[in-house]
Formats: C-alpha cells, sequence, structure tokens
C-alpha cells in the first residue's frame, strides 16, 4: 500500500523465555508506516509472545522496542494510546448489545457521546449491521463478531492495529470481507500488524516475516520470497521453511 | 473520572442482564432472614421428657405437673422402670429423664430435705446446660411452694435465701430473634459482596476479554474502582433492602442512628468488595475463585460471633478473631440497632474496619497486573 520508509515498529534483539524454554530468540526488525505487515509462523513459533509484548500486555526479557514512536519500557500508557489490539479469543462482552461494546470501548479510549453516536452509525452502516445494532454479541453470527471485533480496535484511530489471527474459523467469503477492511484501514494510514497462519492471507501482505522456533527465518515482501525460495505460493514458501 | 462511570455502567448492565442476579438480590435476603431466624434459635421448646415417678404421692404427681404444665418441657413417657426411661433416651425419643425415688414425699415432710434425679442428653452440650438450669428453675420454684403449703418449721429454716432481682437490658423479652437479625443480615451483605466481586475480574479473565482491557490506556484505579463502585452500591441497597425486611417481619429494634450504620456498611464493603478482588486476581478460573470465597465466609462467619460468643472463645482464637472483618461489623450493627450505641462506642470497630479497607484495597491495586 501507501510504504513510506518511516519506521512505526522498531525491534532489536527482542529476547522472552519462560523458564529455560526461550519463545522469541533474538528478533529484530521494523515495521513501516502504513504497511499491512504479516507476521507468519507455525503454531507455537512465538507469534502471539511477540505480539503480546508489543501491545504492552507482556514484559520483554531483554531487547530494545519502541512502538508508535514510543519506548515500551517507559512509555507504555503512550504505546497504549496509539494502538489497536484484536485478540485470538473473542473480545467483545457477549453479554452486551452491538452498540453497548462500541460505547464501553469507545469511552475508555476517551470518545465523546456524540464521536461514539456517530462512529457507531457510521460503523453500522458501513457493515450492514444496522438491524444489529441492539442485539447481543452472542446472538449475532461469528463472522460478524470478527469484523465488529476489528471495527472496534480500531474504533479510536490508533497508529497502528495488531490483529493476533483474525480469520480463525471464519468462512472464505467473510475472509475476504475481512481482508478488505484491513485494506480501507491500511488506506485511511493504520499501520496493520497481522498473524496469521493461513498462506493465501501472506499473499495480501506488503512485507511478511515467517518464524520458525522463537527466530525470524525471513522477512521480505511475498514476491521476492517466492523468488528467493523458488516457489509457486506463499504456500510453498512457508512448507520449504517449517519443515527443511 | 468519565473513564470510571463507563466501567461502572457496563458492569451495571452485566449484572442486571444476568438473569439469576435479580432473584439472588431481592429473594435471597428475604430468603435468608425468615429461613435462618426463625431456624437459628437458641430457646429451647418442648424439651421431651420421661418421667420415672417411683414415690406416687400427691407431692411427687404435683412436681410431675409443674414440668407438664411448663412450655418448655412435654412429658413423652412414664414408667416405673428406670431401664425402660434409659431406652427411650437412647433411641433418641426423649432428652431428660426425671426420676422420682419411692419415699420422697416421706423424706420430704420429715426430714425437710429430698432427692430428685435429672438425667439430661448431653451430646449437644449447650442445649443440656439450658435444659439443667430450666429444670433447676422450675424445681425451686416448686420447693418454695411447698415450703409454704406445708408450713413446716422444719422446712422454713432453709428459705432465707438471697433473692436476685434482674432485669435484662437491651433485650428486655430476651428476643432471639432482635439479637440474630442484625447479624444475618452482615451475612447478607457479605455474601453477595464477596460473591459477586470475586467471581468478576477473573470472569473477564476466562472470557478473554481482560487482554482487550489491558491494552487500553485505563490505569489500574480507574479499573478497580470502576470493578468496586457497582457492587459497593449493589450492597449497600442490599442492607437497606434487608433492614426494611427486618423491620417489616421481626419489628427489630432501630435505637441509633441508621447513618452510623451505613458509615459502617460503606467501609465494611470496602473490606469485603476489595478482598474479593484480590481472591480474583490470585485465583484463574471462576470455580476456583468459588471455593476461595467459601473458605474465607465459612472461617470468617464461624468466627464472627453470630452464632456463638466471641468471648467464650480460647483466648488464642479470640486474637486471631481481630483479623476478621464480619466479627467488627456484626459488633457494630447490633451495638447500634440493639443498644442506641453512638460513634464514639463503636470508634474501636469502626477504626479497625478502616484500617482493614485501606490495607486490602491496596493490596488488591496491588496484585492487580495490567502487564505480565
Amino acid at each position: 500500500m501507501s510504504s513510506t520508509t518511516e519506521n512505526i515498529i522498531t525491534v532489536k534483539n527482542l529476547v522472552k523465555k519462560f523458564g529455560s524454554f526461550t519463545a522469541n530468540d533474538h528478533l529484530t526488525f521494523e515495521v513501516k508506516k502504513g504497511e499491512i505487515f504479516g507476521f507468519l509462523g507455525a503454531n507455537g513459533a512465538g507469534k502471539t509472545t511477540a505480539i503480546k509484548i508489543l501491545c504492552g500486555l507482556s514484559y520483554p526479557t531483554s531487547g530494545e522496542l519502541s512502538v508508535a514512536g514510543f519506548d515500551i519500557y517507559t512509555q507504555r500508557e503512550k504505546v497504549k494510546r496509539n494502538i489497536g489490539y484484536m485478540s485470538q479469543r473473542f473480545s467483545l462482552y457477549d453479554d452486551l448489545t452491538v452498540f453497548e461494546n462500541i460505547r464501553f470501548y469507545g469511552g475508555i479510549y476517551g470518545l465523546g457521546k456524540k464521536e461514539i453516536n456517530s462512529r457507531t452509525n457510521d460503523l453500522m452502516q458501513r457493515l450492514g449491521f444496522e438491524a444489529a445494532r441492539d442485539k447481543l454479541i452472542r446472538d449475532i453470527p461469528l463472522g460478524w463478531k470478527q469484523k465488529l471485533a476489528f471495527s472496534v480496535a480500531i474504533l479510536h484511530n490508533p497508529k497502528i492495529v495488531f490483529l493476533d489471527e483474525p480469520t480463525g474459523g471464519v468462512d472464505p467469503i467473510t475472509r475476504r470481507q475481512f481482508w478488505d477492511m484491513i485494506y480501507e484501514a491500511a488506506h485511511n494510514g493504520i499501520t496493520v500488524f497481522v498473524t496469521t497462519h493461513y498462506m493465501d492471507e501472506a499473499e495480501y501482505c506488503d512485507r511478511v516475516s515467517i518464524m520458525v522456533d522463537g527466530k525470524i527465518a525471513a522477512l521480505d515482501t511475498p514476491e521476492n520470497l517466492k523468488r528467493q525460495f523458488g516457489a509457486q505460493s506463499m504456500n510453498d514458501v512457508f512448507i520449504k521453511l517449517a519443515r527443511p | 473520572m468519565r473513564t470510571i462511570l463507563y466501567i461502572i455502567q457496563k458492569e451495571f448492565l452485566q449484572v442486571f442482564r444476568n438473569k439469576s442476579m435479580l432473584p439472588i438480590i431481592f429473594v435471597l435476603p428475604v430468603i435468608q432472614l425468615i429461613i435462618l431466624v426463625n431456624a437459628a434459635t437458641y430457646e429451647m421448646k418442648h424439651i421431651r421428657v420421661s418421667v420415672v415417678d417411683l414415690d406416687l404421692s400427691g407431692t411427687s404427681r404435683k412436681l410431675v405437673s409443674k414440668f407438664q404444665g411448663s412450655p418448655f418441657y412435654q412429658v413423652k413417657h412414664t414408667s416405673f422402670s428406670y431401664a425402660e426411661a434409659e431406652d427411650e433416651m437412647k433411641k433418641g425419643k426423649t432428652d431428660m429423664i426425671l426420676q422420682v425415688p419411692s419415699g420422697f414425699e416421706k423424706k420430704l415432710l420429715t426430714e425437710g430435705m429430698a432427692k430428685v434425679q435429672f438425667v439430661i442428653n448431653a451430646i449437644n452440650g449447650q442445649s443440656a446446660g439450658l435444659t439443667n438450669a430450666y429444670s433447676t428453675m422450675i424445681l425451686l420454684d416448686y420447693n418454695r411452694e411447698v415450703v409454704l403449703d406445708n408450713n413446716n418449721p422444719a422446712l422454713m429454716a432453709g428459705i432465707r435465701t438471697i433473692q436476685t432481682d434482674y432485669s435484662y437490658w437491651y433485650n428486655p423479652k430476651l428476643n432471639y430473634k432482635t439479637y440474630m437479625v442484625p447479624g444475618i443480615l452482615v451475612l447478607l451483605v457479605t455474601i453477595i459482596g464477596l460473591l459477586l466481586s470475586g467471581m468478576n475480574i477473573v470472569r473477564e479473565v476466562e472470557i478473554g476479554t481482560i487482554e482487550q482491557i489491558n491494552v487500553t490506556p485505563i490505569n489500574k484505579i480507574q479499573f478497580i474502582a470502576g470493578k468496586l463502585l457497582p457492587f459497593w452500591i449493589i450492597g449497600l441497597f442490599e442492607l437497606a433492602f434487608g433492614l426494611a425486611v427486618g423491620k417489616l417481619l421481626f419489628n427489630i429494634p432501630m435505637e441509633g442512628n441508621l447513618g452510623l450504620i451505613f458509615l459502617s456498611a460503606a467501609v465494611y464493603l470496602f473490606v469485603i468488595l476489595s478482598f474479593g478482588l484480590l481472591i480474583s486476581t490470585v485465583t484463574s478460573t471462576q470455580q476456583q475463585a468459588m471455593l476461595v470465597s467459601f473458605f474465607f465466609m465459612v472461617v470468617f462467619i464461624l468466627m464472627s460471633g453470630l452464632f456463638t460468643s466471641i468471648e467464650s472463645m480460647p483466648e488464642w482464637a479470640q486474637k486471631l478473631d481481630r483479623l476478621n472483618p464480619v466479627m467488627y461489623f456484626i459488633r457494630i450493627m447490633r451495638m447500634v440497632l440493639l443498644k442506641g450505641s453512638g460513634f464514639a462506642d463503636i470508634s474501636s470497630h469502626f477504626w479497625s474496619l478502616v484500617v482493614y479497607a485501606v490495607c486490602s484495597l491496596g493490596l488488591a491495586i496491588l496484585r492487580y497486573r495490567k502487564v505480565s
């Protein structure tokens, strides 16, 4: 997309250990402002661990990290004001309605009443959810929930949004629609950091890093990676890397 | 501040959307008051007596009729064999045996002294003590009558006893319900408060929303305040509701200042709720939180002086009880409602609760971590 050369995330030698197990082994990478950065890896490769550290949910063991221009150790709260996060697990309240969820998260990020209302209306219209506005989250389909969770994660116009396997368990059509939403967010200047293990999704990313056993095994654009590994698709690249 | 309001709004929505919550808040107090207050009685009624009257004289019959006439006793069984009476007690059919030996009347009139025997089932020591006390009273009463009826100088000599004149203060009719209701209300507020708050954060951990909260700029104090205040309001409301039910159903006295009750309750609820949140932060599932809450609740309540007197506990237990917040609040409730105590009278209990509240709230804030 509209990638610039300005780095919005800088990670140098990030290490995270759980006892003797090293989940992240000296990760070093940059994410450029406005790009869609794919963070790939098999289950247990250390993707979620890294994303949690970048979001300020977990302390790194060592390493230098800057997110949205702020240091993760000393300016944690400023980092949080500027990021959105959608976790693997479902993150909206089941027993609240669509609107009540939006109002709660909007309110927490300091949006005013009018702003919350206008953004909700806007959102409902764009997603075609008008009829579901006052339905409980538990009563709407999974695909809708995912789209809504994503919309809530970027409700406060963050600089970066972190998506941790956002399309797990969703049908292909909804997945495609979800990626349209991601493109739209990127188009509006939000940097997208997304983990996935659907390799077709990797093709949609501007740049992709592939993690194997806690290390970054490759990092480049999908085209370059395919060329480098002499592969037809990202799927082949991944299999070559993950199963040497 | 606005952030806190948004959290409070959300918590209230969730509490009242939960269909089992409203019955818990409104029906539980009424049921608890009606059942517990009536069931947890110290009074003894219908003590079942087995009579073994081997004398069969006018005097012995009068004694037996004294027991029969008392509302506390019920003569269940009469026999001429002590062994048979003992059998009845073993079967659990009677609580006490009254044995009058043969020659009772004759001995009384000639020697001026005679003996009867009470055999009391003392499996429950407390009720056995009460049975003995009641029976002795009846016997003393009867004794006086015998002396006056017979006008016997030999007996008259023994009657120069000191008469005690007594009056019961603060609960003149010795109505145990008056004593129980304030304590049961404390129980109610404690259970509701501890369970609601204890399950709360851990529930968000279980469903995963806590992560979403933790990536927002909400700070610890806002989070804890937003979590505490809704249950604090519900707890105070619960107390008001319980007091109203107590007044309507049992006409409990309210001698003291209700403002003082609510001031103490406000502090007490902070203790209980932050204790619950603390449990919530150290457990990882709702079941765990529930079990830990129950453990503390049972210990606190049994040692609170609600059913047994604290003064009769061993000294080490009394010292340990200084850590029991329930004990302080039950004392305050009883003192203010029954005696009409003012702030000066309850101040030591009150300040203990304040210290407790500050410590447990501080600990809950300290323990809650946004970052793992």
